[in-house]
């Protein structure tokens, strides 16, 4: 049972519980819309810059409690970070779920606690899913994403 | 093939009435010995696909190993006894759902393709602007989709009946949109996701007094009840190997002479031809003129294998014992705190679809998944159950007539435990 702990950790069943920048963000000049029908996950990421930062970051939906701790904890991560931070956080935090390799604590911060998803190959679409709606929010994409 | 008796007389609180064997039934399924995580396995995702008997196994490894060859073509040996284990298939689908001949039994890779057919060749022969398709709420995506694509192809349109609130068909609505344009009645069975049982014999006369054919989806009822077509007196009639404890990729579409006669080809190309030039091509016979390239011989082969399986079995025991873990795993699922059932009609087969308040199905399904437990979660490709139930998923448990009560009991403390994580 040691890996569910791994995965269901204390912080992650927290932020399912009481989601952070929950909402939506009226004055967002950035969104996009994440879905994985077949999970039956649907996300929303609001992002408002100002310049080259994330000024102010929200996001809305409804997923099971790893896709929603998972947008809860990047949108805690991003608020205040530039857009070139945004690439290799995102890289980083992939290659910790999918196990490709053990980024160190300190480049990842709170996003660590992903790391008992590599246990379970077929979460990894529900971690990774609020991440690939950012993307597109900031790549200005219109077609809803998915991860499935 | 020497278990035979799967039942077995006298209970100490019963004396003389017949129970299913279990343990018997078990042991002719290699894969309930499983473990996984260190676990017994416990499959409750028989409704998603069902697991197979020893004999199914064996026959299509027997089949490979002695008599594989094209069906319908040599005049050599293996090609005349292929042809006859293939053909003896389909006499053995015939009996079981008591079809009127064999050549009314159409093989297929699925019900979704037995039902992509109908849509194909009724549509093309039948189907008008303006001409309506009746379907339910409750329709699987393979009993709507196909329609949809047809509709649109056609200019026709789809009608749906609703259900109420617990998962039953509103009768008098279905009625009333039965009409002059209705072209067809496409309508499951047995719900997948919410376990409900149709009034079939009430449906088919409603639509047979305004001269509209049915096509019933029948997946999920062939594993949990006997069927008999021309006792239903249904038009056409689809289920899929898989469900019925045969192997993947093969399937029946069961459809009147008379229909099946009068439509026209699906596909084209060898074995449903009785002659081809340029010029002109003549249709074989049926249900040849519906079988076009080589078929799944082997899968054919290993469905009339599950089914003579079955037919060894008192299908009153199996009704019994699966009317009483419907009975005990509605009970246990009701008593843990904050789970809603999803379907709760009082005609229902063993299907268990339920929600848990503040816990996304996908958690429940992977916590239960470390205790061994396989239950699927999702929207069961029913997506407008989904929607007229207002959750996004469910998980399900689908119970088949080698499950116990005590991997109920297994369930019900799996629960408890995702209750516990979640606090």
């Amino acid at each position: 049972m040691s890996e569910l702990n791994e995965l269901y950790q204390e912080v992650i069943l927290d932020h399912n519980k009481n989601p952070r920048n929950y909402g939506v963000l009226e004055q967002a000049d950035r969104r996009a819309e994440g879905n994985n029908p077949l999970c039956g996950d649907r996300i929303t990421v609001f992002i408002k810059l100002r310049e080259d930062t994330i000024e102010e970051i929200r996001f809305q939906g409804a997923g099971c409690a790893i896709s929603t701790a998972s947008a809860s904890i990047m949108t805690e991560t991003l608020k205040g970070k530039s857009l070139d931070e945004v690439g290799p956080l995102f890289q980083a935090f992939r290659d910790l779920v999918t196990g490709k390799e053990t980024p160190s604590a300190d480049s990842l911060g709170k996003l660590a606690v992903f790391h008992g998803v590599s246990e379970f190959p077929i979460r990894v679409k529900c971690a990774t899913l609020a991440w690939h709606t950012l993307q597109a929010a900031l790549q200005q994409r219109t077609d809803p994403v998915s991860t499935e | 093939m020497s278990r035979v008796q799967h039942w077995r007389r006298g209970q100490p609180t019963n004396p003389g009435a017949a129970v299913l064997d279990l343990e018997a039934v078990r042991s002719d399924f290699p894969i309930l010995k499983q473990r996984v995580y260190g676990k017994p396995l416990v499959y409750l995702d028989n409704a998603a696909s069902s697991q197979k008997p020893q004999v199914v196994i064996d026959a299509i490894s027997q089949y490979y190993e002695t008599t594989h060859a094209n069906v319908h073509r040599g005049v050599h040996r293996l090609s005349q006894e292929a042809t006859e284990a293939y053909e003896g298939a389909r006499h053995v689908v015939r009996d079981f759902i008591n079809a009127a001949e064999s050549r009314e039994i159409v093989f297929v890779r699925g019900t979704t393709e037995a039902i992509n057919l109908i849509a194909h060749s009724y549509g093309c022969a039948r189907v008008k602007p303006g001409d309506e398709i009746l379907i339910s709420t409750m329709e699987h995506h393979s009993n709507i989709v196909p329609w949809q694509l047809l509709c649109e192809a056609r200019g026709a349109s789809l009608q749906v009946a609703p259900i109420d609130d617990r998962g039953v068909l509103k009768l008098d609505e279905f009625r009333s949109l039965l009409g002059p344009r209705t072209r067809l009645v496409a309508i499951t069975h047995v719900s997948n996701s919410l376990g409900t049982i149709n009034p079939m014999h009430e449906i088919i006369a409603l639509a047979h007094e305004q001269n509209v054919p049915v096509l019933v989806d029948g997946a999920q009822a062939v594993p949990h009840m006997p069927v008999d077509v021309q006792e239903l007196d249904c038009d056409f009639y689809c289920f899929s190997s898989h469900k019925v404890f045969g192997p993947t990729g093969v399937g029946v579409l069961y459809g009147k002479a008379e229909w099946l006669e009068a439509l026209p080809p699906y596909q084209g190309g060898g074995d449903m031809i009785s002659s081809v030039s340029f010029e002109k091509t003549t249709f074989n016979v049926l249900p040849y003129k519906f079988e076009a390239g080589t078929p799944n011989i082997a899968g054919v082969i290993g469905l009339g294998a599950a089914l003579e399986y079955l037919r060894r079995i008192d299908p009153d025991l199996i009704q019994a014992h699966e009317k009483r873990l419907l009975e005990h795993a509605t009970e246990s699922l009701n008593s843990i705190e904050g789970l809603r059932l999803i379907g709760t009609a009082p005609q229902k087969a063993s299907v268990l679809s339920f929600v848990m308040e503040g816990i996304h199905p996908h958690d429940i399904g992977t916590i239960v998944d470390a205790e061994g437990i396989a239950v699927r979660t999702g929207h069961h490709c029913a997506q407008p159950v989904m929607h007229r139930f207002g959750v996004p998923a469910t998980a399900r448990a689908s119970l088949a007539f080698y499950n116990t009560l005590e991997e109920i009991e297994a369930l019900a403390a799996a629960l408890q435990q995702v209750r516990k994580v979640f606090g």
